[in-house]
């Protein structure tokens, strides 16, 4: 089986990469691109930790071919600051201790990025269920929500 | 330097500790530079995979490698033989055998031989073309049918003395705990409740697979990458495993996504090493989320027998527990732990409790959080409540009537010194949350629950840059935050700033031997280790300040971060800061750092009470959390926002396993359920937040009064749901996980 060529963007930079024709587009970004932020926590879709945007999609990056990503803007955890920069999500995970372990913290991340763009001014219930898709086992989600919805409300007095 | 009164230290203002400063490893964790398990590579590095048995219970009569052997770019292939045999280590013999099998496959999913090949598609299609000739044998997975005596048996001759002759094989061990007359305490209550619960086995669910990236050369040295609890237990088991010597193999943790005790023994590592040693290349192998919930440990499922005798103004006049728990296919069930704390948090004349460890053809348990705990507690809790509420009693009054405190003889044994169960319960009762009003279907329910807690061996090594900044080295894994804890107790006891300390985890080859983070262990221990390193390296300081003063050493104290004269007698001479003796360290004996090593004891029991309100929905039998409070002693909180995410995290672990939560097998043996999408956790939307409320009764046997405080947070909330979906739902539910059929079908019985 030959390989597919794949030109693509992400985070910005452009890339090319041969990928087999069932690869996904997690395991594209892990072993060969080196982007490892992205976790595999299932393989199946239930726990989000291999979240990125796709077309600005939220999408779980273990569902999607490599090969599908040809001629796309991705975004991965590794985007998500602007250099030293923290987004202000970031900032806050950390301010409000929203991770133990870390390993669903990129996952959770991008999804909760992509949940304020598509609605700055969450509910917390909207919060909740948007984030539904992304487990994580350390925190009962408790601070999870708390710094979502600080940085919700940070990022709207600031634009 | 005169020595610290650990009890007024305890009492001291501190100026670190209690704060909620940032973690250190918190930006690559929010940028995803952190590197877990399957984070790392190597050049020429090959792919392991493991090829598991589709049988719950086979003889293995054969396996033909050759064909996977000659596939273009397989490197090596390895089976049982490639291991070393063990003779006089049970423990580690079951270890070996559940990482690979020998004569038989006992489970779904136990390995029984595993390839290393240049990709992962080459590496899966070796798999199968390995033919393994099964004998299937006749399979028991519940635990009350592994104890009859027709079951099909696991083992033979693997019943310790414990055991009475004429039960089952699979019976492996008995254990009893108590004092008094249970007859005689049960014979002056007003009423005797009789009933046997059920729980499930869950799994702890960690959200990272087991990983590791093996390397072993010809010369037998060999280096091991893996996401672990405990790098140097996994260093000795796989040198036991490989016939190697311990000094062969340095093992580094890896950040580590989760374990909850699960990470705390082996799977992959020996197998990627065999694999390493065979092909002369780097292995990876990563397990996927099917293989994880196959075949590394769940906990136990339990079953579990408890007769209680109350009198009508609530004082508990015995307590009886057989508790029977299947531990999976080898010996070492958690049933002595269950057996142990099932009536701690109770002052009893009259208790008893008997542990029966079960094997059957489920994966070899591993510890989950407080092992064995919460299934005991869910039990009793759940009978006192039934008691209390039979009487029209206050299930929380109840509880303080009957609760341990200093004193109290502990059903497992000993005394226990200053505790803080009473502290909880009061805070509870006080607490608006109990005051609250409920609507139509809803209940409340509480629980307490009790965790041992575990010192064990430490060391900590603490270095003082020449720019007066600090190292601190330990070797436990950083599991939720505990690399702060350190640096926080490290700048308390220095008297310098934060910011000034950073905490690495160190390798094996670094520090002698640190037992697995278990046992709510680290911040007690390790932290214990960290102060008494740190009051070396400022005995050392001051002794370079006598000596730049040319006085005395026992006349210079450290205060402030800094070396001073003890008084007007030594001389007078301005304080000498830790910066300033750092710079001239190689003028007065040079480098300093301090180190502690301590088999440390002392760790100080912990107590929790939870509350929780649920509703019912009278058509479908699902039960939604409303509100949720834990009240629970740390002794001292190090840093708050991490013992308060370690009492939500367990709280909502515990109400997985109370409403949802369970391993589902088929009349084949077969786990049913292997992916997340049908072993299904709590996710953000089942939740509400859960309010915390954070004793501090200090620990006797900590400089500053820290207790563990990451297990006793998973032993009530079984309990507590149960209470208070038995109100709600007009039912007392006795089985878990209480899954909406099972509450739908209960209510429709009443």
């Amino acid at each position: 089986m030959s390989k597919v060529h794949v030109s693509t963007t992400i985070n910005g930079d452009p890339v090319e990469y041969l990928c087999e024709a069932d690869e996904t587009l997690l395991d594209v970004l892990r072993d060969r691109i080196g982007l490892t932020g992205s976790k595999e926590g299932c393989g199946t879709g239930d726990c989000g930790a291999c979240s990125v945007t796709v077309g600005g999609r939220l999408v779980c990056s273990c569902l999607m071919l490599g090969a599908e990503a040809e001629g796309q803007e991705v975004e991965t955890i590794e985007g998500m600051a602007d250099g030293e920069n923290l987004h202000p999500l970031q900032q806050k995970f950390i301010d409000h201790a929203a991770l133990q372990c870390g390993i669903c913290t990129p996952g959770l991340l991008v999804a909760a990025k992509s949940l304020l763009e598509n609605n700055p001014d969450p509910t917390e219930e909207e919060a909740r269920y948007w984030l539904a898709g992304n487990l994580c086992r350390c925190t009962g989600y408790d601070k999870i929500i708390r710094a979502v919805m600080d940085a919700a409300q940070e990022m709207r007095g600031a634009s | 330097m005169a020595l610290d009164n650990e009890s007024q230290n305890q009492k001291r203002n501190f100026k670190v500790v209690g704060t909620r400063v940032q973690r250190p490893d918190g930006i690559d964790k929010v940028t995803g530079k952190a590197r877990f398990g399957a984070d790392m590579s190597a050049p020429g590095m090959l792919v392991g995979r493991v090829l598991r048995s589709p049988h719950a219970h086979a003889q293995i009569k054969s396996i033909d490698t050759s064909e996977a052997e000659a596939l273009a770019g397989v490197r090596a292939v390895v089976t049982r033989a490639d291991f070393a045999v063990i003779e006089d280590d049970e423990f580690t013999a079951d270890t070996l055998d559940n990482c690979m099998a020998g004569e038989k496959a006992l489970y779904d999913g136990h390995a029984v031989a595993a390839v290393a090949a240049s990709s992962t598609a080459i590496a899966k299609k070796a798999l199968k073309l390995i033919k393994v000739d099964y004998e299937v044998l006749p399979n028991v997975t519940d635990v009350d049918a592994a104890m009859a005596l027709d079951a099909p048996v696991l083992h033979e001759g693997r019943a310790n003395e414990t055991v009475p002759a004429g039960m089952s094989s699979n019976v492996v061990a008995r254990h009893e705990f108590g004092h008094g007359d249970i007859e005689a305490g049960l014979a002056q209550a007003d009423r005797v409740l009789e009933r046997t619960y059920r729980t499930a086995a869950t799994h702890q669910g960690y959200i990272e697979p087991h990983a590791c990236l093996a390397t072993m050369g010809p010369d037998g040295q060999a280096d091991l990458w893996c996401c672990t609890q405990g790098h140097y237990f996994v260093r000795d088991l796989c040198a036991a495993i490989l016939g190697m010597k311990q000094g062969q193999l340095r093992v580094t943790a890896s950040e580590i996504g989760g374990g909850f005790g699960g990470k705390t023994t082996v799977f992959l590592e020996p197998v990627a090493l065999a694999l390493s040693k065979k092909s002369g290349r780097p292995v990876k192998m990563v397990m996927s989320r099917s293989e994880v919930l196959r075949a590394s440990g769940p906990t136990a499922s339990s079953s579990i027998d408890v007769r209680i005798g109350m009198t009508k103004d609530g004082k508990i006049t015995a307590g009886f527990a057989e508790l029977r728990y299947q531990g999976g296919a080898y010996p070492g069930s958690p049933v002595e732990f269950g057996a142990m704390s099932a009536f701690a948090p109770y002052d009893l004349e009259h208790v008893k409790t008997v542990g029966w460890d079960v094997v059957s053809n489920r994966p070899r348990q591993a510890a989950y959080r407080a092992p064995g705990a919460p299934m005991a507690a869910y039990a009793v809790e759940s009978a006192v409540d039934e008691l209390a509420k039979g009487f029209g009693l206050d299930p929380l009054e109840v509880r303080l009537k009957n609760a341990a405190r200093e004193g109290t003889k502990a059903s497992y044994g000993p005394t226990f010194p200053a505790i803080g169960l009473e502290a909880t319960l009061q805070a509870a009762k006080d607490h608006p949350h109990w005051a609250a009003p409920l609507g139509e279907n809803q209940g409340r329910g509480v629980a307490c629950g009790f965790w041992f807690n575990f010192g064990g061996n430490t060391c900590v090594s603490m270095s003082i840059t020449p720019d007066g900044t600090v190292t601190v080295s330990e070797g436990n894994p950083d599991i939720g935050g505990s690399r702060a804890s350190m640096s926080m107790m490290a700048a308390e006891e220095l008297g310098i700033s934060y910011d000034r300390v950073r905490t690495i985890i160190a390798d094996t080859g670094s520090l002698g031997m640190n037992d697995v983070t278990d046992g709510s262990r680290v911040t007690f221990a390790v932290g214990l280790a960290t102060i008494k390193a740190a009051r070396a390296a400022k005995a050392e300081m001051c002794k370079r300040a006598a000596q730049v003063w040319g006085i005395d050493e026992d006349a210079v104290i450290w205060e402030d971060g800094a070396a001073k004269p003890a008084g007007p007698n030594a001389g007078e001479f301005p304080p000498m800061s830790l910066a300033e003796i750092a710079a001239i360290a190689s003028n007065t004996g040079g480098p300093i750092s301090g180190h502690h090593e301590v088999n440390a004891e002392g760790a100080g029991v912990s107590f929790a009470t939870h509350m929780v309100d649920t509703e019912t929905d009278p058509e479908t039998g699902a039960v939604k959390i409303l509100r949720y409070t834990v009240f629970q002693d740390a002794g001292k909180a190090v840093h708050p926002d991490y013992v308060e995410g370690q009492f939500q995290g367990g709280a909502v672990q515990g109400i997985g396993w109370a409403l949802n939560e369970e391993y589902v097998y088929g009349d084949d043996g077969v786990l049913q359920n292997p992916i997340f999408l049908d072993y299904r956790v709590p996710v953000a939307s089942d939740l509400p937040m859960i309010d915390t409320v954070i004793l501090e009764i200090p620990n006797p046997g900590h400089p500053y009064g820290v207790r563990g405080v990451g297990e006793t947070s998973i032993v009530p909330p079984l309990a507590a749901v149960a209470n208070a979906v038995s109100e709600s739902a007009g039912v007392r539910m006795t089985e878990l996980p209480m899954s909406p059929p099972k509450v739908l079908a209960a209510m429709k019985s009443k």
